[in-house]
């Protein structure tokens, strides 16, 4: 009977979603112990209102690019930090497109399907010039990724020339606000798609099975006949347009493209949600489902330590540290000795239970 | 035999790569020379200058050459400078300390940051990209902590340094006829100091060779008998101090501090490492290269403003251009290399 119970309790424990879901409930717990008001969701305006609410539509351009940080990370074993700055490229070229290079514009200079589309492939093709020097020049995916890290932005002042492009289109906000009189941001709806596609895909196609044998061990996959090098150059490719969509939400929200604050430090927050989510940095076996939990607890964390007057320039220490605590706890080093611990505690109990009797 | 020939085989692709280098900046300073005449850009104070605004980087490039070298990387530079900046400009305008102490702290902030960065990198081997990725915003939002508003340094003693011009006994005459002695800053002593003194130090010390070692190939390093995680550890620590005294002459360029400086230095510091011969893969690499990458970066910037109608972003767009040219030049050294092995075998 008690062998029962604990195998049940291990069994929940040992679950790859135990991790993130305590995480989660943790800091949603924190939260309600500071404002007992904070799940309550009410309907102002027609639009349904509420912490809860805003951290989940908050949350939406970071599961989105968490989507595509999840599987550069399994294919690669490396992160890709650009993805912030293709955001700004994505946004700007969108917005360049739309405003027809004017600064500000309340009607469409261009097709809104054109704009979209170019921003798209431009998102996509920043994430092939990732995947080709990770995957067929074999740099180091954080190096490789670090020249757009540091270009991007400047590429997107490029195209807005410096300045910051205002759509005050009705059409171009719906992205970032509301469709018709749906009471449910529409961010989340991209997130949700974005979740079901990619599940999807990985589920029922045998891709997601391949990005996980290139990321355990890639000269292996080659020998069992998985072009490792064109799969590890897809997840970049499908990274790069995942933050072009991110992108694309985050400039609907301001209806503009600020090419120095779009997806600023986002890059940060996608790789905290990958780990979070009980996901191996080093590559390998992965769960989306983690790191969209990840996610949305990252989301949580933020939008507590601003309601605790914490200012977004200081963000990043809490962040860091939380980082550094799950890359140790993951570290095999640091694995190793705890259960070197652990079988000197069973080996002492033994003994002891030995002399006993 | 064949590792005979694989020696002198990467002896060449390095050397070849810093010829490359000097090459290229040469190429760049001529061309400046002859098209920006009529704006001084040939005169000798224009090349001290290089020197004069870059060297904070070329003291934090020394760093970054280290930990390189033995196959890691460290991206928390540009947030340590400007914790440092702050630090030190806190201290001394807010708390009334004196020039010394700042200095004392600046080196000691470095120092920190290399400890516990070399500690979780060597000893739980955890990725030093990710590690340092967490330094990076560490210490941008630690600097927003101390203060978020700039902090300009007024302190006597700060500025003497800050001024303090030496004379060198050339110079040219301007357009009235006056004559101009050129000049630099105690940095720039300090600087090259750093890289005589690193340069002895990677060629003829223990440490230096150990770290060629393990970067090279960590496995047989250990197998040598090297203390491969302690040398790490120390290369961290190393880099960390530089990184810290880098922060302090970058100070002293700036007299300010303020959360967005720097920011980018540590693409910078990647980039004159890198377009200096230095391999990311590890093993190989001088601080003679790097000193040459931040002059070709330093040629860029001043190459820009004195055209003038160009915008600021060519600089990292052209910096990152030549990254990533540089980048892919190493691996295909790198995959020629491997082929020529595969042929002796």
């Amino acid at each position: 009977m008690s062998n029962e119970k604990t195998s049940l309790i291990k069994r929940i424990t040992s679950h790859p979603l135990f991790m993130p879901i305590v995480c989660l409930i943790v800091v949603l717990l924190v939260n309600v112990i500071k404002r007992p008001d904070f799940f309550k969701i009410s309907i102002n305006n027609g639009v349904l209102y509420g912490y809860l609410i805003d951290i989940i539509n908050r949350a939406s351009e970071l599961v989105i690019l968490a989507i595509g940080m999840t599987l550069v990370t399994a294919s690669s074993g490396g992160q890709d930090i650009s993805v912030g700055a293709v955001m700004a490229v994505a946004a700007a070229v969108c917005c360049e497109i739309l405003s027809g290079g004017e600064v500000s514009t309340n009607e469409f200079a261009n097709s809104f399907v054109l704009a979209i589309v170019a921003a798209l492939v431009v998102s996509a093709l920043c994430g092939a010039f990732n995947g080709f020097l990770v995957a067929n020049l074999h740099i180091q995916p954080m190096v490789a990724t670090l020249i757009l890290f540091t270009a991007g932005r400047g590429i997107a002042q490029l195209v807005t020339k410096g300045q910051i492009t205002y759509v005050r289109v009705g059409t171009y906000k719906v992205a970032g606000g509301y469709i018709g009189k749906c009471p449910i941001p529409t961010p989340i709806f991209f997130a949700i798609i974005a979740v079901l596609i990619a599940y999807l895909v990985l589920k029922k196609t045998a891709l997601g099975l391949y990005i996980e044998s290139v990321g355990v061990n890639g000269s292996a996959s080659r020998l069992v006949g998985l072009n490792s090098t064109k799969i590890k150059f897809l997840t970049y490719v499908i990274c790069g347009l995942l933050a072009g969509v991110a992108g694309l939400v985050a400039s609907s929200r301001i209806y503009s493209a600020d090419a120095n604050n779009i997806g600023l430090n986002l890059e940060m927050d996608a790789i905290l949600a990958v780990a979070l989510g009980g996901n191996l940095l080093s590559g390998g076996k992965f769960s989306l489902m983690g790191s969209v939990i990840g996610a949305y607890t990252i989301q949580a964390l933020t939008t507590t330590l601003y309601a605790m007057n914490v200012s977004s320039d200081q963000l990043p220490v809490y962040k860091a540290i939380v980082v550094i605590i799950i890359v140790i706890l993951q570290s095999p080093v640091f694995r190793k000795y705890i259960a070197d611990i652990k079988k000197k505690r069973a080996v002492n109990k033994q003994a002891m239970e030995g002399g006993r009797s | 035999m064949m590792k005979k020939n694989k020696s002198k085989n990467s002896l060449n692709s390095s050397t070849f790569l810093l010829l490359v280098t000097i090459a290229l900046f040469a190429v760049m300073y001529i061309a400046g020379m002859i098209i920006f005449n009529d704006r001084g850009f040939a005169s000798p104070q224009m090349f001290l200058n290089l020197f004069i605004s870059n060297a904070g980087l070329i003291v934090i490039g020394c760093g970054m050459t280290l930990v390189m070298i033995t196959g890691g990387i460290d991206i928390s530079v540009g947030s340590v400078t400007a914790l440092v900046c702050m630090s030190a400009a806190y201290a001394m305008e807010k708390k009334g300390m004196s020039a010394y102490t700042a200095v004392g702290i600046s080196i000691g902030v470095g120092i920190l940051f290399g400890i516990v960065q070399g500690y979780l990198v060597s000893y739980l081997e955890i990725q030093p990209f990710i590690v340092s990725l967490a330094g990076l915003f560490f210490g941008r939002g630690l600097t927003a902590v101390i203060s978020t508003e700039m902090i300009s340094i007024k302190n006597e003693l700060f500025l003497k340094w800050a001024n303090c011009k030496i004379y060198l006994p050339f110079g040219t005459y301007n357009k009235h006829g006056a004559y101009q002695a050129a000049y630099i800053y105690p940095t720039v002593i300090i600087a090259l100091a750093v890289i005589i003194i690193l340069t002895v130090v990677l060629k003829y010390s223990k440490f230096g060779r150990a770290l060629y070692a393990i970067g090279g190939n960590q496995q047989s390093a250990l197998m040598m008998g090297l203390n491969v995680k302690r040398m790490k550890m120390q290369a961290y620590v190393l880099d960390g101090f530089l990184a810290g005294l880098g922060g302090f002459l970058f100070c002293l360029n700036s007299c300010a501090g303020f959360v967005e400086q720097a920011k980018g230095l540590e693409m910078d510091a990647i980039a004159a490492a890198v377009i200096g011969g230095t391999l990311l893969s590890g093993g190989v690499g001088t601080v003679i290269g790097t000193l040459f990458g931040v002059l070709i970066k330093g040629t860029i910037s001043s190459l820009i403003t004195t055209q003038g109608t160009l915008s600021s972003w060519w600089v990292r767009i052209t910096l990152s251009a030549l990254l990533c040219f540089f980048i892919v030049l190493q691996a295909i050294i790198a995959y020629t290399k491997k082929k020529n092995i595969n042929k002796l075998e």
